[in-house]
């Protein structure tokens, strides 16, 4: 289960789309998740759809693999699926005592979930194709003019950074740490739902304590390596825009002129 | 001699927990560490060196005393990034030391720290993976290694700061023997390159690489000397809950049964040596 | 009581494109009253195997007998395997989580349905069973307890369980030579004591050759080869394929027969090896 999600996941490849400068696929994707709140119509989602497909495709990262990572949210999926085709009156299609689907209802609740899903894999299709590290130094030079007013930019940054590095090694030791207690004849998955929270209890504490003795030695390991916060600090990967970065700003621009155009015919 | 680190009197306490006592780690310690010598610590849980070791490079200052690392006071607010460059240190725990989520990166990250040009970092990173033989993990996610390869990715994040001086805190307590044999060979090589090395560890076959041997109990030195010198006093490692390299145990086993074994063999080699001048 | 492990078989991720064959046809046998010693790389398919002695993974064929009862059945419930086989993790002291030392050993018990009444008296044995006073570390908080105690108290919540297999998976990781020492001298002693097979896991050769009746030896999901101490390292061949060791001492009276030294072959402890290098010394000179 835990070996599924694949949203924040990096595939690692070498097509354009990795190779794009991460600033550029920040923007692109904020801008693509913005044209989703705009669009007020089908044709829209058609046409951002054709464009992530593009882009998938040019990518290189397998369908399948994408679609999995659509799995963990299947449930926040049909719940808001249901609740937005029962909840929404309008012309009556079907009613059975205070339920009711409507065709308003329906039209929502499917064009939420094509935004909804839309949205996971756009969003998904930024980490999949940019290596996380980037993503970090991405954000914190796209922030570092809002310095000014007080944005902690390179600590956001670094908190990324360290919660990719950590992530895979406390799914381990959640891991670990719930075999451990299986075999002290912890009993997960069965039971009410106070007891089966309560279970947790011998879960949590340990992963706790692991977190906290993690989060000790890393900071005392980084101060030895000289960690000062961002002051004076040098990067290995300079960022400098390319032709091929230009070329996607372009593209970037036609999107958004033909999104804003359909908007304005339809 | 020309020493890269001097300790007077050193004294470490610290409050423990809700004691009002603080717990005295190391007491009136004097010590002077010879450079490009290669220094073995040797001491049970608690007998002060690791708290040694993070005094080294500032890490953890002086209650009491002074401690020179190439010169600088590590006290001195200024100096102690000059400290901490000068003296780096591997930790026991390979997962809890690696920063990034990608091999070079993370050796990258204590040059960057330093301010370095990217186009040296470059050369840094790629030259500290190539010592270490993890010059094809470069772009593997650290997680996904052995626990001997991320130690050396963690010793190679060391190394491109180019330290003069490695202190090594248990960095095979938690290794299996396949991972312990990589990390001391390359900490042999880093000794030969000309890195002053200091090596804390539970394990006496790998003190016995040392030039120099000192064992700490209760805070203080017990024992300090060539690892023959220090070796020899079997009983009185024994005494402090301590084990002897293997050599040494057979050596005593064996003047036990009225063979003459010399006090200075601790090394398979030098045993082998003396056993087949008989023939 | 014994153990038979017959053909099993185990496959990570199956049908996938990561497909690993993790346990490739194992089988051995371990009776009343035996230490198993189980020795191979990290990634050799050992913890996956002590994972399925325990229940907590399903083998894909093959049969696991523990007493009359084949664990690898479907009817068979956890609560019952869990009652016959304590499995300790790899640093143990890593899943303490309650208030008190003495809470913390009795959550295994308390998941076996036992009364309050029988619950005290294992939580207390075990306690003493593992070298710690009762009185004293009872109402201690387990994170404020030394490295060696901590792991006791960790090995005390298996071992309060009653298991009549108790498997520790490298038990000494990472511990001083003393905590070391002592953990082991533990282990020997709840063996003796209870009189149930232990299987120990270990990196340590010359722990598993003093201790152990037994030794199984896994390279790449497979069985290289199993017997007594004396009959597995002197398999000197087969070990160094896999890149395995000989214990120290027997490293080292190899190495002298090498050289023509007329001395046993597969010496295991040193005492032994002391004797026969001075009766050969002493040969010499006369």
């Amino acid at each position: 289960m835990i070996r599924d999600i694949t949203i924040g996941q990096y595939f690692p490849g070498n097509s354009v789309i990795h190779r794009l400068d991460p600033r550029v696929k920040i923007i692109a994707t904020l801008l693509f998740i913005i044209e989703l709140f705009i669009v007020d119509n089908f044709l829209g989602f058609a046409v951002a759809g054709v464009c992530l497909g593009i882009v998938i495709a040019v990518s290189g990262v397998p369908l399948g693999y994408i679609v999995r990572g659509l799995k963990p949210i299947i449930i926040i999926l049909l719940f808001t699926f249901t609740l937005n085709m029962f909840m929404i009156d309008g012309h009556i299609l079907w009613q059975w005592g205070f339920l009711k689907i409507t065709t308003e209802g329906l039209r929502t609740a499917v064009f939420m979930a094509i935004r909804l899903i839309l949205l996971i894999i756009g969003s998904s299709m930024l980490t999949l194709c940019t290596r996380p590290l980037s993503l970090t130094d991405g954000i914190e030079r796209l922030l570092s003019p809002f310095k000014i007013i007080g944005v902690p930019a390179h600590e956001i940054a670094m908190m990324m950074t360290i919660a990719l590095r950590f992530i895979p090694t406390l799914l381990e030791e959640t891991d670990k740490i719930m075999k451990a207690q299986q075999a002290r004849g912890a009993d997960f998955e069965t039971g009410s739902l106070i007891h089966r929270a309560k279970s947790l209890i011998p879960i949590l504490v340990p992963l706790f304590v692991s977190a906290f003795r993690i989060a000790q030695d890393l900071a005392m390991a980084m101060e030895a390596r000289c960690y000062r916060g961002g002051e004076q600090r040098t990067r290995m990967h300079e960022m400098k825009l390319k032709g091929r970065d230009y070329v996607a700003f372009l593209l970037l621009a036609l999107f958004l002129a033909v999104i804003i155009i359909e908007s304005i015919l339809f | 001699m020309d020493n890269i680190i001097t300790i007077e009197n050193l004294t470490f306490e610290y409050m423990r927990g809700e004691e009002s006592q603080p717990v005295r780690a190391i007491s009136n310690l004097n010590l002077e560490i010879e450079r490009g010598s290669f220094t073995a610590i040797i001491g049970k849980n608690g007998s002060g060196k690791s708290t040694l070791a993070k005094n080294l490079n500032g890490l953890l200052l002086p209650t009491e005393g002074v401690i020179y690392v190439d010169g600088y006071d590590t006290r001195d607010d200024s100096s102690i990034w000059n400290v901490r460059q000068t003296a780096g240190m591997v930790f026991q725990n390979p997962d809890n030391q690696l920063v990034s989520a990608i091999v070079e990166d993370d050796v990258a990250f204590g040059p960057e720290n330093l301010g370095i040009d990217p186009v040296e970092i470059r050369r840094r990173v790629d030259k500290a993976l190539e010592d270490v033989n993890m010059g094809q993990f470069k772009k593997k996610a650290p997680h996904l290694l052995s626990g001997g390869q991320k130690q050396r990715i963690a010793i190679a994040g060391v190394v491109a700061m180019k330290p003069k001086c490695i202190i090594f805190d248990e960095p095979t307590a938690m290794l299996d023997p396949k991972g312990r044999a990589e990390i001391m060979s390359i900490i042999d090589e880093l000794h030969a390159e000309g890195i002053t090395v200091i090596l804390i560890t539970h394990f006496m076959d790998e003190a016995v690489r040392a030039d120099r041997v000192i064992i700490m109990h209760e805070g203080k030195i017990l024992l300090d000397g060539t690892p023959q010198q220090v070796f020899e006093q079997e009983e009185l490692i024994r005494s402090v809950n301590l084990d002897v390299p293997l050599m040494v145990e057979m050596g005593a086993k064996l003047r036990r049964a009225g063979i003459d074994v010399p006090a200075d063999i601790i090394t398979e080699e030098e045993m082998v040596e003396f056993i087949c001048q008989y023939e | 009581m014994s153990i038979r492990v017959e053909n099993l078989v185990h496959i990570y991720d199956k049908g996938m494109p990561t497909e690993q064959l993790a346990l490739d046809n194992i089988s051995f046998t371990a009776d009343d009253g035996q230490m198993i010693g189980i020795i191979g790389h990290t990634g050799s398919g050992k913890s996956t195997l002590l994972q399925h002695l325990n229940g907590l993974l399903k083998p894909e064929s093959g049969r696991i007998i523990i007493g009359d009862t084949d664990i690898t059945q479907p009817g068979v419930s956890m609560v019952q395997i869990r009652k016959k086989i304590g499995l300790v993790f790899q640093y143990p002291e890593y899943q303490l989580f309650e208030e008190t030392a003495a809470k913390d050993v009795a959550f295994g018990p308390k998941n076996l349905g036992l009364s309050e009444e029988e619950i005290n008296e294992r939580v207390r044995e075990a306690i003493e069973l593992v070298g710690l006073d009762y009185e004293e570390i009872k109402d201690r908080s387990p994170f404020e307890l030394s490295g060696g105690q901590k792991r006791r108290v960790a090995i005390a919540g298996v071992v309060a369980m009653r298991p009549e297999v108790l498997i520790l998976d490298e038990p000494t990781a990472g511990l001083d030579p003393k905590a070391h020492r002592d953990v082991l001298t533990m282990v020997e002693e709840v063996h003796r004591r209870t009189g149930n097979i232990t299987i120990l896991v270990s990196h340590n050769m010359a722990d598993i050759a003093r201790l152990c009746d037994k030794v199984v030896v896994i390279d790449s999901g497979k069985l290289v080869t199993a017997g007594t101490p004396y009959e597995v390292f002197s398999k000197k061949e087969e070990l160094r394929n896999v890149g395995l060791e000989l214990p120290p001492v027997t490293q080292f009276t190899e190495t002298l027969r090498e050289k023509g030294i007329d001395i046993e072959d597969t010496i295991l402890d040193t005492d032994k090896a002391a004797q026969q290098i001075a009766a050969y010394l002493q040969r010499k000179a006369k």
